[in-house]
């Protein structure tokens, strides 16, 4: 379906060249198609467009995950890469070689827009930045179903232990899955262990340093460990839905909107795709950050979104700078607002939110608005990140291998991703 | 004595060049790049060590065993399946022509077609199969899901798909058996089933060969299959070799998979030439 995809967008170029010789110019955007992506930069180009009409843009989609980066990375090698195309920030940014793969925008006007705290995550090894955020910043925790637990009399639980006691009534109480998990797309198996980063950093400090040194391991870390001993949890308290093996992200969506299960643990960029796929029951859903050993380090471990990037030697650098340029306003944060809703704080200066947000976005909220109560996700702190993560999450999740082992397992994966990307230490 | 071939050899100039530039070369190439740590840009030379990091990765053993057990399962499932429909649909049974085409369809159809919709056919409280086996009273497995069974699912559905194909070389195997060798068994009072195994099964041999050669290296590189139905999971449990270095080129290491080829490269060699020269010698000596 990809091959064929993008054989019809090169024709689609291919006409559109031959046709418009012209004066206009039209920039080339590779993007992922998820729907929220897709929707955005549908958006921003043909606002860019309507203040210059000279500039027409020709979107082509790829599929997110591994098979994405792949893409990404092998078009990039080979110099065939779009004008301008959206990717990870963090580490599967760093991956890329960005010093030698990217334009660096330097000398971008707006630069100074971006907040500080995103910049880190798309600058290079030598200090340039290479990247604009095009999504709001996300949160990675816990969907809960506000019915199920009105029903039930619950409160949103600020320790582990309180979540699972309220798993337990749940389970008592019947029909509804105390925890909804989705292992036939194996990527949403990691949340567990990722959305726990809060609680790490909490105990740990210098984790992150320490692990991109190769002195601290999840396995010899029993705060890191424990968001694997969490997955490990819950499958053997049978808290998970019947088909946790083959259901999907969309399933696990539905079974938190409709109730049918009452948590889904994963981040907040799907509110986007509950507001498209269960409109009726977008504020049935609300949110809460993972849930650590004490309840006085409650907070939220936080994604930080894709940007555009432009291709080094692009040939329509000029243009496509000027649009991230555009990106990079408030009045283009109003575009992406109207287009998908409200999904979380941007990381542009100004940008506010409107007042009517859905439900989880306005619990999350909270936590950007107090000191100390987020922090970025390991993957923007460290370039280390193994490649079979998700993989060994739905080993423990589904009781295949435990916790102290899946931990040994991972800190051995993610010996690869170092070594290739030539850290000291390694 | 070998005859000289009476063509001169720039006869084959043209193949050579194609043959050089699309097969000598990129494989030369594999061999030097599987020594090394390769991002696309830049190459390091590190001798050994990808197939030293490729043997220990845990989930190898386990991926390289699913190998053999996938490739052997299907290529003797298909084998045995293949001749029986075989004598079936050459036994002048009633609508043969309808029956060899339902036999043969699944092979036209694409793979990663049959896999995704066997994926939903074979979801556990969903699937049709299920479905079906709950209605009378069955409570059917995992197909998928279930660790230990679903390399063997997926293993089913190969064989399904690829069994038409192994069917449509025994017909043509069995129509070049001349008939007059039924006509003498059967003067001499063999039953249906010596015959059977007295004439058909040793003249068909040209025909077992290809289908095991054939089915066993498809199976032992077998990948599309497993991708689209499991990815290899739960966890690594229905990994292969093919999916192992197709894990390891999607996370960008690729001189690691690289060097996960040109192992894959090896175990097909050491696996089916002794295979191929003990056929042949036997064809000899029979």
């Amino acid at each position: 379906m990809n091959i064929s995809l993008k054989m019809g967008t090169a024709l689609a170029a291919i006409f559109a060249l031959s046709a418009g010789a012209s004066s206009a110019q039209e920039l080339t955007v590779l993007i992922d198609n998820n729907p929220d992506t897709v929707a955005i930069t549908d958006a921003l180009t043909a606002a860019y467009s309507a203040a210059n009409p000279g500039v027409t843009f020709e979107i082509e989609l790829r599929p997110g995950g591994g098979e994405g980066d792949n893409i990404v990375k092998t078009r990039l090698a080979t110099e065939e890469m779009t004008d301008i195309f959206s990717y990870n920030s963090g580490s599967l940014f760093q991956a890329l070689k960005p010093t030698r793969t990217l334009e660096p925008l330097d000398d971008l006007p707006n630069l100074g827009n971006i907040i500080d705290s995103y910049l880190p995550t798309v600058t290079g090894t030598n200090g340039s930045v290479y990247g604009v955020p095009n999504k709001t910043a996300m949160g990675g925790g816990i969907f809960y179903n506000i019915a199920v637990y009105e029903r039930l009399g619950l409160s949103v639980p600020k320790t582990w232990d309180e979540f699972m006691a309220n798993n337990a009534a749940i389970a008592a109480a019947g029909d509804v899955a105390p925890v909804a998990q989705t292992y036939r797309d194996t990527w949403t198996s990691q949340l567990f262990v990722l959305a726990d980063y809060f609680n790490v950093q909490a105990v740990e400090p210098n984790f992150a340093e320490e692990y991109t040194g190769n002195i601290a391991k999840y396995a010899s870390t029993p705060a890191a460990m424990a968001g694997f001993q969490h997955l490990q949890d819950v499958y053997e308290a049978g808290y998970l839905n019947d088909d946790f093996g083959a259901a999907t992200y969309p399933d696990g969506l539905r079974m938190v909107a409709t109730g049918e299960a009452a948590h889904y643990p994963m981040l907040t960029f799907a509110v986007g795709a509950i507001q498209q796929n269960h409109p009726d029951q977008l504020n049935d859903v609300g949110f809460f950050a993972q849930p650590g050993d004490s309840a006085d380090s409650n907070g939220l471990t936080i994604w930080m979104p894709n940007s555009y990037y432009i291709p080094r030697g692009s040939e329509n650098a000029d243009v496509a700078k000027d649009f991230l340029n555009f990106v990079a306003t408030t009045e283009a944060c109003d575009v992406i607002t109207e287009a998908v809703g409200a999904t979380g704080p941007y990381l542009i200066n100004g940008c506010g939110l409107p007042g009517d947000v859905p439900k989880a976005v306005s619990d999350m909220l909270p936590y950007f608005q107090e000191a100390g109560r987020t922090a970025p996700a390991l993957e923007f702190l460290s370039p280390v990140k193994g490649p079979a993560l998700e993989q060994i999450t739905v080993e423990v999740g589904s009781g295949i291998r435990d916790a102290a082992s899946a931990a040994a397992l991972y800190d051995q994966d993610v010996e690869k991703q170092a070594k290739q990307l030539g850290l000291p230490n390694w | 004595m070998r005859r000289r071939s009476p063509y001169p050899y720039w006869f084959i100039a043209p193949a050579g060049v194609i043959f050089t530039v699309l097969f000598l070369l990129p494989t030369a190439a594999s061999f030097w790049f599987s020594l090394t740590r390769w991002d696309l840009f830049t190459s390091t030379y590190i001798g050994l060590e990808n197939f030293r990091q490729f043997f220990s990765e845990p989930f190898l053993l386990k991926g390289l065993l699913n190998t053999i057990v996938y490739a052997v399962v299907t290529s003797g499932a298909k084998t045995i399946l293949g001749l029986l429909l075989a004598v079936l649909l050459t036994s002048g049974i009633y609508a043969q022509g309808f029956l060899r085409t339902v036999v043969f369809f699944p092979v036209l159809v694409s793979t990663i077609g049959v896999g995704i919709a066997f994926g939903e056919l074979m979801h556990p409280t969903r699937g049709a199969i299920n479905v079906a086996l709950a209605a009378i009273g069955i409570d059917g497995p995992g197909w998928l899901v279930t660790p230990s069974l679903a390399l063997y699912s997926v293993a089913l559905v190969d064989v399904w798909k690829g069994v038409g194909l192994a069917t449509l070389i025994y017909i043509a195997g069995l129509a070049s058996i001349s008939p007059e060798y039924y006509e003498a068994a059967r003067m001499d009072g063999a039953t249906r089933r010596q015959q059977f195994w007295r004439v058909t099964v040793p003249l068909v041999r040209p025909a077992t060969v290809t289908v095991v050669i054939l089915s066993l290296i498809g199976g032992l590189r077998s990948f599309d299959i497993i991708w689209a139905m499991t990815r290899g999971g739960p966890g690594f449990s229905s990994d292969v070799l093919a999916s192992v270095i197709y894990k390891q080129y999607q996370a960008g290491f690729y001189g690691l998979s690289t060097a996960g080829n040109v192992i894959l490269f090896l175990l097909i060699t050491l696996i089916v030439v002794p295979i191929f020269m003990y056929f042949n010698r036997r064809e000899v000596e029979a």
